[in-house]
């Protein structure tokens, strides 16, 4: 699985790239989404993925039942996504403040600072 | 002997309050330092003297076996008595002669750092501290030379000067890592001893071009002899100190400090000698066409110090007691003449010796001095000057090879070197009477007593040589000889000989070629033209050429087009990798599927159908509902592979981020097909590298693990511990408890700018 995932990845990031290199801000933020989800996808899968065995404890239990799946990078991951998210309101708004500036979706037009 | 050095940089950090203290007398207060420093290393003269090393050691960064050790030998002792005798009247000089200055406390500063960074070089035992002073000397002293700072050219010289030190210094760096690989210890204590697996170890070569490097650059030998006298821009006192007795003698005290595990070869004896030879003759050449009072002395340094280099490539028992000899005598008459170059310029106004004569009358204290110092400078009895001047001559006659070249130079030297002399200590003082600038009379005690102490000196020990040879300079002589004593000694008369017929030949053609200085300058115009090809042009060329190769790489890599620097990122990062991985000999392992299941592979076709759709949408909105559902696939991923509680984030996360992408996008214009075709094929291919690149990574190390999983930590502990069953929650509420609250500022910040920015919207419609 881990396989088939890396090839998905590295579609993403591609995607991600790609996105970024466009001029219009609006697909430079479609980009940040995808890369950040992609980014998310790699450490998820580079800790290794496991089916069906969360890293949850019994009650009365001190240990999960079995090997579990790692709870560090879920823990990360989870953190990853809500920071994720802040960056993207924030970016997302900025862009949109920034187009009540300038007028335009284009990035080449923003490169002056008085406006 | 760690606060001795110490104290230099801690009363450098008071001495500007010192200075408004203590007034015009603080060059006197401050100066008692070095004096107390000078008697200090006086105290290990008898233990040194019996034939003892003194390793003092202070533990400094333990884990990296990096200790703060001192050693004491004659070497390093010769040295240090001379930095902190010498430093005494520079202060106190510098007190008198800079009075009045604005900034003379921060003089204070920088000269006091400099002596302490001196001292600690020649002191270090250990490899690594002994660069770190190398260093901060040649950053002190760059404060130095520059100290006029108004004055651009005393900038560019300080600046010139940095450079081809600091550069020099780069390659020692590098040197001494070699060696002290080759040596076994970064202790040079160790190092000394282990001279034959350092000749014999295979970096030996390139080991010893990196550290000829460094110390040629210090030290000012051919081709790096340029920045010494454009240094002349520091004030007096400084030129004096650099010159005499630190600074540019760094280079010669690293060669000395390693001739016991470098020397003795023939790449050695080859380089050092010839190196040394060149610089001698071109030092004094260039010194006797000089008018300016500090060039002539300035470019006659550098002929001492090519001296010194060849005698110590010499490296026989006489050449290297000669070599200390010199050393002492060429500080001791270097300093008075500098500071005699001070008088004049403070108490007459005069800076060239064209401006100069018959000031004889006015001055006579220091025109006695200065005639002294020149004595000694031309090696003429009774001077130590003539003792280190004979056993020179006479290590060069007795050199291992090279014998016609190098005494040929040395004849060469030693005319000019009298005829150089002959400028010092005739010009000025004899003659018709020339007017000068300000009417002449007699330096203050401040000024005097240092050329007075040091032309002294040279008579005493050139009367006696036994009492410096008998001590230090044996001591000396016998460090860098690797510890085995000298069997020779100085005196003022070997009967009749070779040296003693060189000498006289010297004298009396110096004095005719002096006669005829002025025509014999106007002959010698044609080097002005020849050094317009020199090395300072290639210098000027190298630091043109930086400049502008750093032009042309900002205007190519800070375009200002945010998707330029990405591609850099993205391109730079992918190369590495893959060169890396070229390197190590990464390989991706075998491409098993078949664990897939049919599920899995739906959602996974799903996930990259959509990112592609959200690519290739021409409408904001399509983009919107495909990053959606990528979003949707990318949680049941995470549910899939048991992370339900990063599942229902996501699902979260991904609802708000649709919602907000919706309402903000709306009102914003439609996709414009902005990049033409080619453009968009070049970006791809730019994407496809960056995500070909994470691809193999992440084939390359899956299922690689160097080291154990420290996710168990968290797994054992989060009940007995975290008193909670979900062990991702336990994670994120109590072992990273602060990462999480650090999460919620950031999010709070957020917050706050989007609330702060629609907020700035309405006020301004109002």
């Amino acid at each position: 699985m881990e396989i088939a995932m890396a090839f998905v990845i590295g579609g993403l990031y591609a995607a991600a790239i790609y996105m970024m290199l466009r001029r219009s801000i609006v697909k430079l933020v479609i980009g940040l989404v995808l890369l950040s989800n992609a980014a998310n996808l790699l450490i998820f899968t580079a800790a290794g993925l496991t089916r069906g065995a969360p890293p949850l404890v019994n009650v009365g239990d001190v240990l999960p039942p079995g090997p579990s799946a790692d709870p560090l990078a879920q823990a990360l991951i989870l953190t990853a996504i809500v920071i994720g998210f802040g960056v993207l309101a924030f970016a997302v708004v900025l862009i949109h403040r920034a187009y009540e500036v300038v007028g335009a979706d284009d990035m080449d037009k923003m490169k002056d600072t008085d406006t | 002997m760690l606060y001795a050095i110490l104290s230099t940089f801690v009363l450098a950090a008071f001495s500007p309050w010192v200075h408004r203290l203590a007034g015009r007398y603080s060059g006197w207060v401050l100066a008692l330092l070095p004096a107390a420093l000078f008697v200090y290393f006086a105290s290990f003269l008898p233990a040194i003297n019996a034939g003892e090393t003194v390793v003092i050691v202070t533990p400094w960064m333990p884990g990296l076996d990096i200790q703060l050790s001192f050693l004491v030998d004659g070497l390093s002792l010769l040295f240090a008595l001379l930095i902190s005798g010498i430093g005494f009247f520079i202060i106190s000089y510098a007190g008198r002669y800079l009075e009045g200055d604005r900034d003379l406390g921060r003089f204070y500063v920088v000269m006091l750092s400099f002596m302490g960074s001196m001292l600690g070089l020649v002191l270090a035992d250990n490899l690594i501290a002994m660069f770190v002073f190398w260093e901060l000397t040649s950053v002190t002293s760059y404060l130095l030379i520059g100290y006029r700072n108004e004055d651009p050219k005393a900038r560019k010289a300080a600046l010139q000067g940095l450079i081809v030190t600091v550069g020099g210094g780069l390659a020692l760096l590098a040197g001494i890592v070699m060696l002290a690989i080759a040596g076994g210890s970064y202790e040079l204590s160790e190092i000394l001893n282990s001279g034959d697996a350092v000749r014999e170890h295979a970096l030996y070569l390139p080991m010893l071009i990196l550290i000829l490097l460094g110390a040629f650059t210090k030290s000012a030998q051919v081709p790096f002899h340029f920045w010494l006298p454009n240094a002349m821009a520091a004030p007096t006192p400084v030129s004096a100190y650099l010159h005499s007795a630190t600074m540019v003698k760094a280079g010669i005290y690293l060669l000395a400090r390693l001739n016991p595990s470098l020397g003795g070869t023939e790449v050695w004896f080859t380089v050092l000698a010839l190196f040394g030879a060149v610089t001698m003759f071109l030092g004094v050449f260039l010194s006797f066409r000089s008018t300016g009072i500090k060039s002539v002395l300035a470019y006659s340094t550098i002929m001492a110090l090519g001296t010194l280099t060849m005698l110590i490539g010499i490296g026989t028992e006489t050449a290297l007691l000669a070599a200390m000899t010199f050393l002492l005598a060429h500080s001791l008459y270097k300093g008075a003449l500098f500071l005699i170059a001070g008088i004049l310029d403070h108490e007459a106004g005069v800076k060239d010796f064209l401006q100069t004569g018959g000031l004889r009358g006015a001055l006579p204290i220091t025109s006695a001095l200065a005639m002294l110092s020149a004595l000694s400078l031309a090696g003429v009895v009774p001077m130590l000057g003539f003792v280190a001047k004979e056993a020179m001559l006479e290590s060069v006659l007795e050199a291992p090879g090279l014998v016609p070249v190098l005494t040929l130079l040395a004849m060469a030297s030693a005319i000019l070197g009298v005829a150089v002399a002959a400028i010092v200590g005739i010009r000025p003082w004899f003659g018709p009477r020339v007017e000068t600038p300000k009417r002449p009379h007699e330096a203050p005690p401040a000024l005097i007593a240092g050329p007075m102490v040091m032309a002294g000196l040279g008579l005493v020990f050139g009367l006696g040589p036994g009492l410096a040879d008998g001590g230090i300079l044996a001591a000396a002589a016998r460090a860098v000889n690797g510890g085995v004593p000298v069997e020779t000694y100085l005196s003022l008369w070997h009967g009749l000989n070779w040296p003693l017929a060189i000498s006289a030949l010297a004298l009396v053609t110096g004095l005719l070629l002096y006669s005829r200085w002025d025509r014999a300058r106007e002959r010698l115009a044609w080097v002005d033209i020849a050094a317009r090809f020199g090395p300072e042009r290639g210098y000027d060329r190298l630091m043109d050429g930086i400049v502008r190769i750093s032009e042309w790489q900002t205007r190519l890599l800070q375009s200002g087009y945010l998707r330029y620097y990405i591609m850099f990122i993205v391109l730079a990062t992918a190369v590495m990798v893959g060169v890396t991985a070229q390197i190590f000999d990464v390989s991706a392992g075998p491409l098993r599927l078949q664990d897939l299941r049919f599920y899995e592979l739906a959602i996974l076709a799903v996930m990259g159908a959509s990112a592609l759709f959200a690519v290739l949408s021409q409408s904001r909105l399509g983009a919107v509902a495909a990053l959606g559902a990528f979003g949707f696939t990318v949680a049941l991923t995470y549910v899939m592979f048991s992370a339900a509680d990063v599942g229902i984030t996501q699902i979260l996360v991904e609802t708000l981020t649709v919602i907000l992408l919706v309402l903000v996008l709306f009102r914003l214009p439609g996709f414009l097909g902005l990049s033409p075709r080619l453009i968009k094929l070049r970006d791809a291919a730019v994407a496809m590298a960056g995500g070909g690149m994470v691809m193999l990574l992440l084939l390359s190390t899956h299922n690689a693990r160097e080291f154990p999983s420290i996710a168990w930590y968290f797994i054992e502990e989060a009940v007995p511990a975290g008193q909670g069953r979900n062990v991702v929650n336990v994670i994120l509420v109590d072992f990273r408890a602060l990462d999480t609250l650090g999460e919620i500022f950031v999010l709070a910040l957020a917050a706050v700018g989007v609330y702060a920015m629609i907020r700035f919207r309405a006020e301004d419609r109002k």
